[in-house]
């Protein structure tokens, strides 16, 4: 078992992937650096924050993109959202069984202010247009830095969603949220209080992330081979029935304060036990009570 | 920001088919290596941005150590540094060494 959580980008594609079918598309030696982060007298990263190729996944091909963390929160700059902008435009052309987007960003890197805000729009463009081809993008989110911000908006434009409980999923991040309206309203250091918010079991049970996986990236290997006879679906009709089953959620849940409210009225007997679960048993536990 | 630039002489040349390779993440208290053939006549040369000023007789001590446990020739390291302590730079040297050459992991 190796976690997916600790695993570097790069680590997780190496793991995930089809042994040795990994191909890099602009690899490191490329150096083609952010613009942006030299004039503000910042190191860069040879990669920029993001790693893109083609491989195999269970023998089909597959485009993939990982992004990495630990380069300034996964953030989006110009070279990495041209990046993953040019992957999944390439996806068009190619045609792979899917296209893995191994997400783990903090949203638009404010250093590179509206050339980081274009990027991420590029991108929700680019996963329309290649869902509408017939193509799934699939997201992967169980990183340490989670996916939040305009990544998170990516996510949710993509078909589906693999979350390990670790993985975590927003739009605006828990330190964001207690700066703009106070401890109050939500302690970002609560950690209990954050994963039940953000974080892959309540996402799963709420019906945003498709599947809840242990933190083994052979786990999300396998939820991933699982997906990717997915077929897009962005007809009017599909796009109703969502705004219905959102419409119809905030109804049932609005008034709520706390997951474990939710977690409660979806039928679940003794919601504060969720988080102790481990992945299975709280598949069993939740299954068929989800939102 | 600070540049610096090293070379080595009197290493043996390395496999001209290895596959480059990247360790590290440019973070806070980390670095990145990058390790990659090249043909520069016999140097090994090392090449350093770094968001600490100032540290250049630290990265040549670390350095010299790191070009005494590995005698490297034709072969070009780019580094992109933030703040990390001469010991991950050791590590991380020696882990890329080891990804470059095919070392047992």
């Amino acid at each position: 078992m190796t976690s997916y959580y600790e695993a570097s980008a790069r680590e997780r594609l190496h793991a995930l992937l089809d042994k040795d079918s990994f191909r890099e598309f602009l690899p490191p030696t490329e150096r083609v650096v952010s613009p942006h982060l030299v004039q503000l007298d910042t190191p860069a990263a040879f990669d920029d924050g993001v790693i893109v190729g083609r491989a195999t996944l269970d023998g089909r091909p597959v485009l993939v993109a990982a992004q990495e963390g630990g380069f300034m929160g996964g953030a989006v700059g110009e070279v990495h959202g041209a990046k993953l902008v040019g992957l999944l435009e390439r996806a068009r052309d190619e045609k792979p069984a899917a296209v893995l987007l191994l997400v783990e960003s903090g949203g638009v890197r404010l250093h590179e202010a509206n050339a980081g805000l274009i990027g991420v729009s590029e991108i929700m463009r680019a996963v329309l247009a290649l869902r509408s081809e017939g193509v799934p993008v699939l997201v992967l989110d169980g990183g340490q830095f989670g996916c939040f911000g305009g990544m998170g908006i990516v996510a949710r434009l993509c078909d589906a969603i693999v979350m390990s409980e670790e993985g975590r999923l927003g739009l605006s991040g828990p330190e964001v949220i207690e700066t703009t309206c106070g401890v109050e309203e939500f302690d970002s250091r609560d950690r209990a209080l954050v994963w039940r918010t953000v974080g892959g079991k309540h996402r799963y049970l709420l019906g945003e992330a498709d599947a809840l996986v242990a933190d083994d990236i052979a786990a999300f290997r396998e939820a991933a081979i699982g997906l990717l006879d997915t077929t897009p679906d962005l007809s009017l009709a599909a796009l109703a029935a969502e705004h219905e089953r959102l419409g119809a959620r905030l109804q049932k849940f609005g008034a709520l304060r706390d997951a474990l409210d939710i977690w409660s009225a979806l039928g679940v007997a003794k919601p504060e036990k969720l988080p102790l679960l481990e992945a299975d048993a709280f598949n069993a536990v939740v299954a068929g009570k989800r939102a | 920001m600070e540049k610096l630039t090293f070379e080595f002489f009197g290493g043996a040349p390395v496999n001209a088919t290895c596959a480059p390779a990247l360790v590290g993440v440019v973070g806070s208290g980390n670095l990145e290596v990058l390790i990659e053939p090249a043909a520069l006549d016999g140097a090994c040369a090392i090449e350093i941005l770094t968001a600490a000023r100032g540290f250049g007789e630290t990265w040549r001590a670390v350095l010299d150590d790191f070009f005494a446990r590995h005698k490297l020739a034709d072969v070009r390291i780019s580094i992109n540094d933030v703040g990390a302590t001469p010991a991950v730079v050791a590590l991380r040297l020696d882990q890329a060494v080891e990804d470059f050459l095919g070392g047992e992991k």
